[in-house]
């Protein structure tokens, strides 16, 4: 498979949160406004790029049997590192995002693409794939978040959108209204897929 | 207030107030994947709560007398998680030497509490600090882990005691699944959402 289709079928075709159904806790616990969401984003995506690069150089070495806890020594690795530079450098985004910046460990996306992929394709392929399933991520993260943050903010990252008098739709922004919109969001995902 | 007036306070909030699945949005996948029918949410409840409050104990005590005492808690996550692995796969084992059916019920799930956020997420929450600034000493650590692990099955319970009958309604097509799942919990999140104002 060449390297381009390799990056770009994590946007759409293979998308890991609506198609695969993966990762459903940072999508859904992150996604209350759009900077969140691509922070968050970002932050999964460096972590399955390095990830992927790694188990990928290493995956000759790795006995069969253990691979799964070495996966996840090397997830988590490049975790810790995402989380104190996060605090560094970006202390408020870090402080917003909170608990789900050490949790990027348990993505099932991130360990998902370990074993699926990177375990057995070459370092190059598997680079495409964690920027593509990354970039998926995110976009998937941008789109939920999007319709909360305009519902129940009128904003898009922090630009007015609805009009001063739009009265915000809190429940949005609330636990019920992030299942409920991506719930909706899956239906009409399946709705279109049907029509096809 | 004494002792037992704070476990019950820290139930009702673990349980109700903030609960880890809907109002944490924590284990979700185990939340969606298992709960189509009783017996197995009920037995993958279990193991969560066994596996939550042992995971409690050991983290918390890690933390406490190895990652503290030698000035490395940056390395918590990797500790943590390691911990975590080890104590699945020992559960793993009891349960197909003891219970081969429930094992069988299981089926995925069980290696994945290792990837369960709520497992990872009570051993991360219970050594942050709380917002008055105190912080949980074992007892209440290990507790809140089984009851966090309580509150994750009640729901899980009760979200697929409302499966096993939402599988006899006609729904349009493109509803089925996790699309109807997450509508489902986003209506149970707004029920336990009645729960906030409650103040003890």
């Amino acid at each position: 498979m060449s390297f381009m289709k390799e990056l770009t079928k994590g946007l759409i075709k293979e998308n890991p949160t609506f198609v695969i159904v993966l990762g459903m806790c940072p999508t859904l616990a992150t996604s209350t406004s759009v900077n969140n969401a691509i922070g968050m984003g970002m932050a999964a995506t460096f972590v399955l790029v390095c990830s992927n690069i790694m188990i990928s150089l290493i995956k000759n070495v790795t006995p069969d049997k253990i691979r799964i806890p070495v996966y996840v020594v090397v997830i988590a690795a490049f975790v810790s590192i995402v989380d104190m530079m996060m605090a560094a450098y970006v202390p408020d985004l870090h402080k917003s995002l909170g608990l789900f910046i050490p949790l990027i460990v348990v993505n099932c996306i991130i360990l998902g693409r370990a074993e699926a992929y990177a375990n057995k394709n070459n370092v190059l392929n598997s680079l495409a794939d964690g920027i593509g399933m990354g970039a998926g991520f995110t976009l998937a993260l941008t789109v939920v978040a999007t319709f909360r943050e305009i519902l129940g903010n009128g904003t898009w990252a922090g630009l007015r959108i609805m009009p001063q008098t739009y009265d915000p739709m809190l429940m949005a922004l609330l636990a019920p209204g992030a299942f409920i919109t991506l719930g909706t969001l899956m239906a009409t995902i399946n709705l279109l897929k049907e029509k096809k | 207030m004494g002792v037992l007036g704070q476990i019950f306070v820290m139930a009702i909030g673990a349980i109700f107030i903030q609960n880890f699945v809907l109002a944490r949005f924590l284990g979700l996948c185990p939340y969606l994947g298992v709960s189509k029918r009783l017996d197995s949410a009920f037995g993958m409840g279990m193991a969560v709560i066994f596996v939550m409050t042992m995971a409690s104990a050991i983290t918390f005590l890690i933390y406490k007398y190895l990652l503290v005492r030698f000035d490395i808690v940056y390395l918590s996550t990797l500790a943590f998680i390691l911990t975590i692995a080890a104590l699945v796969q020992f559960v793993e084992m009891v349960i197909l030497k003891n219970a081969p059916a429930l094992y069988k019920a299981l089926g995925v799930y069980l290696p994945l509490i290792t990837t369960n956020c709520a497992v990872l997420g009570v051993a991360i929450l219970n050594i942050t600090p709380l917002a008055d600034g105190s912080s949980y000493n074992f007892l209440f650590a290990t507790l809140n882990g089984f009851l966090s692990g309580v509150g994750f099955t009640f729901v899980m319970l009760a979200m697929a005691g409302i499966r096993e009958r939402l599988a006899l309604v006609d729904m349009p097509k493109s509803m089925h699944g996790f699309a109807s799942g997450m509508i489902l919990a986003g209506i149970m999140a707004l029920a336990f959402y009645g729960f906030m104002g409650l103040k003890i």
